[in-house]
Formats: structure tokens, C-alpha cells, sequence
């Protein structure tokens, strides 16, 4: 079992600063959707939030790609490493996606891209009713996704964690001495 | 800057901070024998389920998807359901015309309001006139509620969207009101019509709707949409360069003077009169308001759009705006925008008023459906490539 091995610290602090940023982000955007009360507070923390994860998830990308992940321990079930490989890149891809697809959205729609105060993001896309309609439900499934996928790398997390303790968990979660 | 992989370290315990691993203690653990790594894992699973189902839920009850609470989705659901559906077109005041135009500062406000719109010389507009109603034949005369929407955009890139009504005060002061009044006005499969009992109940709940059917019944109607004059109703917070903020409410004051529409000529008046006169009068020449700035004084009400303040208001003029052409909504520009009363430049921000976050919110969630109505080629008559326009 090679299971303590760590991702370089770029992958485990950006992983940390992330995880609840995106889980934030999530709540954000079902309630600013669905409350009367709260829009508009909730709107302007996730514009600004959403675009800084797309910069940080892009500063991450450049990190995974550059430094090998630790591998995961050679007893696992193959099933097991092709659900974490496919999962981690699925996560990968929607915390690129969704930031964009709001972005889009935003510019399909005839909105101002506001960050704050007076800073304002480029249109990225036309404005265009039907565009705007598809980015509009396509940031909406693919955040319905993006909650499932993540519930089911925390179950899987702590499922190493708690019941295989095999350092899978570690690899991410360990800080301190030795950096 | 590239850190080396760590090498391999000797047994370092790998559990988070809690709860605690199943077999924390060697109590929790009866079978000694179980090689390590193999502990009962019931009590872990079912933990991890349970942050599962935790997590989930508190999403579902976020969105409002489990929960009786007011949400904009059952806000729009309720204005919907008072009349037949209208694909593509606007939940209300789905009846109108896109007009275009320019705004132009005369400087006064600048003293009140950073807002570049206000130092500006000229910013042009993108209207919208409509009468209030989710019924896009709705008969003009017949409509008690006009209304004026503005898009205003800056050099700076900065816009000012704003939807203002022909009332100089909202009936209800709170969503929950505005929601109330929806359902009651829904109406009765029996009769067709709204259930008066209903009607009786929302009255005696939000008794300071009786201001405004005062004002319905008493207030002269006027013959064009060109001589009205609008309201924006919510107050909203203006801060100047120099850091000062107030409470402002803004109105259109129209420069054509005022002209009756007596009951008589209501009940002779054809369905779409509103729209002829307009094209009529521009046609010959533009139309113009000023735009007053009405500032609070202390006491006044800066979040209940229901009370009215006292005509004693300090007033600055900040402009004129001049509408010199108006198109069909199916084929202008104004179709496709959702005059959210929230999207503000810097110098002016909404006040707590509850009434606009949840406009906001609605306004979202009619531009939602009547896009993607659009989008998917449901709205043959609100994009003009249906049979009756
Ligand atoms: C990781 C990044 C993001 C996540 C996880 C996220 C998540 C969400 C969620 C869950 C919703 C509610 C969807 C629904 O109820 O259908 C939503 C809506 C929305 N998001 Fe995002 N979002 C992200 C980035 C962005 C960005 C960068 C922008 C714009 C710059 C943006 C703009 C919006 C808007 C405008 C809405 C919907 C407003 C409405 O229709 O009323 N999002 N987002
Ligand atoms: C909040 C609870 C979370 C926990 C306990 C957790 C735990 C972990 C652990 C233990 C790993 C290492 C797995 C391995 O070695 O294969 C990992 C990797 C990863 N996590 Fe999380 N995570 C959490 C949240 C999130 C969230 C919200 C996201 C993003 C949406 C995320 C994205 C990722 C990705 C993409 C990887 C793969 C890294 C790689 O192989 O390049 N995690 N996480
Ligand atoms: C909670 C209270 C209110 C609700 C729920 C509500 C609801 C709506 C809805 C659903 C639309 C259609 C939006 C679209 O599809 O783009 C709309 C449009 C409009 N509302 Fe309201 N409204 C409220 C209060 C007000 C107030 C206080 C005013 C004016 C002072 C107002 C003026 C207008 C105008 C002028 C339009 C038409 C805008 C356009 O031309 O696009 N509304 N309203």
C-alpha cells in the first residue's frame, strides 16, 4: 500500500481553499434563484466568487497537469480507480465550465457583468435569446451535477478515511512538518 | 518552485479531526483479532451517509425544493396562474411597445448621485411603455396601471435599469402582500371570475391596499401614454463623490400637459389605442419628461413603497429624456431585456425595500421562462413569426 504519498502543497491548498468556496458557491446559487428576501446580496457575492474560482481552478489545472498526482494505493478495486480518475476529471471540468457558462449567460442575456463597484467583465457571447436560454439551464444542470459529483467524492473521501484508512485521505488533507 | 514529492513516510496516522474513526479506541473494536484497516465499518458508513443525506437536504431546502416558504418561483407560478398562458411574452404588463431614445443630464445631480449617467451629456435609452397585465391583447383603456421601463447605459459601460408605473405609490408594502393579492385575484374555476370573498380576505390581511383603490377610483385618467407620468415607487439609496448618501425616488415628469381620457371615450376607446396615439405623436415630433428626483426626509418611509411622501420633498431636475421611436416588442430590442430594478450603476443602490429584492428575484424567473419559451420555439406570436401580429 503506497498511500502516503501527498499532493504538492499548490494541489492541497488550492484543493482547500476551493472545496468550500465551490460548496459555498452552490448554496449561493439555488438561494439567490428561489429567495425574495436575499437576491441581492447573494447575486453580488457570486459573480465575483464564481470568477475567482474560474481563475484559481485554472492555476490548479496548470499545477495538476505539471506534477504527477500520489498514486492511489494498488490494492484498491480497478472499478474503484477508474471512478476517482473519471470523477476528479469530472470535477475538473464543471468547476471550469460553470464559471463560464455564468459568464456566457450573463452576456447572452443582455446583462451588465458586474464584479463590483464599477468593475465590469466583457461580453463573451452574443446576445441572443436562444443561447441564453441553453447556457441559463446548462448552468443550472450542470451545478445539479456538480453537487451530485461532489457528494460522492466527500463520501468517497471519507469512506478512505474512516473505513479503508489507507492515506488516500492524507494525500490531500495532511499540512505541516515536511513541506 | 517545484516541490519535490514527498517520500514515502513510515505509519502516520490518516484520520480527520472527526468523527472519530471507527475504531478510535480499542473499546469500540470488541473484535481484537480483525486485522487493522478491517474494523466494523457500520458505524463509519452510516456517518457518511448521514453527511450525505445532511448536505443534500439542506440544498433542496435552500432552493426550496422541500419547504412551504414564499420563493420567487411561487411568486411567478401565482401571477401566472391569474390568466391563460402567454408564451415568450412578459408574466406582467405583457402588453407594450419598445421605444428608443436619449437622456440628457443637466448637471444638477451630480451633487447627489456619482453616477456618470448624471454628469453625462447625453446616454441613450432603450424603453419600453406597457400597461400592467399578463395579458398581451389586454384592452388599453381597460388598464388602470401604464407604465414606463428604461434602459440607460453609460460610456463607462455602467447601466441603470428601471421599471416605473403610472401609481404614485405601490398597493402593498410587502411581497407576501403583493403574493396575497395574486391569489386572491386568481380566478374562481366556478365563475371565471376572482372569488370576492377572496378578494375581501387579501383587503382585510393588507388593509393598506385601500389607499390605492382610492387612488384607482379618484385618480384622472390621461389620454396617451405620452402624457403620463411614471414612478419608480421603491426608494433607493444615491451616493455622491463627496461620500453623502440620501434616499431618492425618481419619477418621469412628462413635458406634453395633462389630457383626459373621460369614462365615455374609455368604453369607445379602441383595444390598442395606446400604441396608435404613440406612434401618432412621433411620428410628428418626440416626447419628453423630466426626471425628478424626489430626496427623503428624515422620518419618511425609505422602505415601504406602499406610503407616499408628503409633496413638501426637496426636487431636483436631473434631465430630460427626449423618446424620438418606437417598434413593435416582437421585432425591438426591449424584447429580449429584463428591466430588473436591481441592475444600478455606482452612486445609486437599492434600499431595503423589501418590494425590490423580490422583484428582482420574480423579474428573473418571468425573463427565465419567456426566453427559453422563445428558445425552444413556443412563442410563434411574441417573436412575430406567428399568424396574428
Ligand atoms: C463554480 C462556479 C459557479 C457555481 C458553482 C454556480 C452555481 C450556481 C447555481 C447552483 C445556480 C442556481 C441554478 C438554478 O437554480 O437553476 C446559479 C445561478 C446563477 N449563476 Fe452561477 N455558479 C457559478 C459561477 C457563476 C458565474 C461566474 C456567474 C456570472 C459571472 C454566475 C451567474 C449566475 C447567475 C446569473 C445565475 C442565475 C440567476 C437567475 O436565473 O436568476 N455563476 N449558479
Ligand atoms: C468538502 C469535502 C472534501 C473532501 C473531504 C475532499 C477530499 C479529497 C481527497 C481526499 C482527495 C484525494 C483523492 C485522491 O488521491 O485520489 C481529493 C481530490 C480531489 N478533490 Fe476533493 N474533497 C472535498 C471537496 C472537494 C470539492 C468541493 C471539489 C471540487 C468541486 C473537490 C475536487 C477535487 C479534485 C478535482 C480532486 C482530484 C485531485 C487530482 O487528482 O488532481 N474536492 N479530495
Ligand atoms: C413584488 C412586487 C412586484 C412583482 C412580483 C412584480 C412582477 C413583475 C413581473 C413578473 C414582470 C415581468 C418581468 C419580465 O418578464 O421582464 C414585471 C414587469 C414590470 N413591473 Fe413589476 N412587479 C412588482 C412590483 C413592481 C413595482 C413596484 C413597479 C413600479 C413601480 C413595477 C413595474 C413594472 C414594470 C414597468 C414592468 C414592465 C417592465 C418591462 O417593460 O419589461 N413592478 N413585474
Amino acid at each position: 500500500m503506497n498511500g502516503h504519498e501527498r499532493f504538492n502543497l499548490t494541489a492541497r491548498v488550492l484543493h482547500w481553499t476551493m472545496a468550500p468556496l465551490i460548496v459555498a458557491m452552490l448554496f449561493v446559487g439555488v438561494g439567490m434563484v428561489a429567495s425574495v428576501a436575499n437576491r441581492p446580496w447573494l447575486i453580488d457575492l457570486h459573480r465575483p466568487l464564481g470568477i475567482a474560482i474560474l481563475v484559481l481552478v485554472v492555476v490548479r489545472l496548470v499545477n495538476r497537469l505539471r506534477h504527477r498526482p500520489p498514486p492511489l494505493p494498488a490494492d484498491l478495486p480497478r472499478w474503484q480507480v477508474l471512478a476517482a480518475l473519471a470523477s476528479h476529471w469530472l470535477l475538473y471540468a464543471l468547476m471550469l465550465a460553470m464559471p463560464l457558462a455564468g459568464w456566457a449567460m450573463l452576456s447572452a442575456g443582455g446583462y451588465p457583468i458586474v464584479l463590483f463597484g464599477g468593475v465590469h467583465l466583457p461580453a463573451i457571447a452574443p446576445q441572443d435569446p436562444a443561447l441564453y436560454a441553453w447556457l441559463r439551464d446548462a448552468h443550472g444542470w450542470a451545478a445539479r451535477l456538480l453537487f451530485a459529483t461532489v457528494l460522492l467524492h466527500v463520501a468517497a473521501a471519507l469512506f478512505h478515511a474512516w473505513v479503508r484508512r489507507d492515506g488516500v485521505f492524507g494525500s490531500m488533507a495532511r499540512f505541516g512538518r515536511r513541506d | 518552485m517545484h516541490e519535490p514529492d514527498p517520500p514515502s513516510l513510515p505509519t502516520d496516522p490518516d484520520v480527520p479531526a472527526a468523527p472519530p474513526p471507527v475504531d478510535a479506541s480499542p473499546a469500540a473494536v470488541p473484535d481484537e483479532s480483525a486485522p487493522p484497516g478491517s474494523p466494523n465499518p457500520a458505524p463509519a458508513l452510516l456517518g457518511i451517509g448521514a453527511i450525505v443525506l445532511a448536505a443534500a437536504g439542506a440544498l433542496a431546502w435552500t432552493a426550496g425544493w422541500i419547504g412551504g416558504g414564499l420563493t420567487a418561483q411561487r411568486m411567478t407560478d401565482a401571477i401566472e396562474a391569474i390568466g391563460a398562458p402567454h408564451p415568450g411574452f412578459r408574466r406582467a404588463h405583457a402588453k407594450g411597445v419598445c421605444v428608443y431614445g436619449t437622456f440628457r443630464a443637466n448637471g444638477a445631480a451630480v451633487a447627489l448621485s456619482s453616477a456618470r449617467v448624471f454628469a453625462q451629456k447625453e446616454t441613450p435609452v432603450l424603453g419600453r411603455f406597457s400597461i400592467a397585465g399578463g395579458d398581451p391583447h389586454g384592452a388599453d383603456a381597460k388598464a388602470r396601471v401604464r407604465s414606463l421601463a428604461l434602459l440607460l447605459r453609460t460610456d463607462d459601460g455602467q447601466e441603470w435599469r428601471t421599471a416605473m408605473n403610472s401609481f404614485p405609490f405601490f398597493p402593498v408594502a410587502t411581497p407576501e402582500g403583493f403574493h396575497a393579492q395574486s391569489l386572491a385575484s386568481a380566478p374562481d374555476p366556478k365563475t371565471g371570475k376572482p372569488d370576492p370573498a377572496k378578494l375581501a380576505a387579501f383587503v382585510a390581511q393588507y388593509p393598506e391596499v385601500k389607499k390605492f383603490q382610492a387612488w384607482a377610483a379618484s385618480a384622472p385618467w390621461s389620454n396617451s401614454w405620452g402624457n403620463t407620468e411614471y414612478n419608480g415607487v421603491n426608494a433607493f439609496v444615491f451616493t455622491a463623490a463627496d461620500g453623502s448618501a440620501r434616499y431618492v425616488r425618481w419619477s418621469m415628469r412628462p413635458q406634453l400637459p395633462f389630457a383626459p381620457l373621460e369614462s365615455a371615450q374609455r368604453d369607445q376607446a379602441d383595444a390598442d389605442f395606446l400604441a396608435d396615439d404613440l406612434n401618432a405623436r412621433l411620428i410628428a415630433a418626440p416626447l419628453a419628461w423630466d426626471m425628478v428626483l424626489t430626496i427623503a426626509a428624515p422620518g419618511d418611509a425609505v422602505n415601504d413603497a406602499s406610503q407616499a411622501w408628503p409633496d413638501d420633498r426637496e426636487r431636483v431636475v436631473a434631465g430630460t429624456l427626449e423618446l424620438t421611436r418606437a417598434e413593435p416588442q416582437a421585432s425591438g430590442r426591449c424584447r429580449d431585456v429584463n428591466y430588473d430594478p436591481l441592475i444600478l450603476p455606482t452612486g445609486i443602490a437599492g434600499s431595503d425595500d423589501p418590494i425590490l429584492a423580490a422583484r428582482s428575484a420574480v423579474y428573473s424567473q418571468s425573463f427565465n421562462r419567456r426566453e427559453r419559451e422563445i428558445a425552444h420555439g413556443r412563442a410563434p406570436e411574441a417573436t412575430g413569426r406567428g399568424g396574428a401580429q
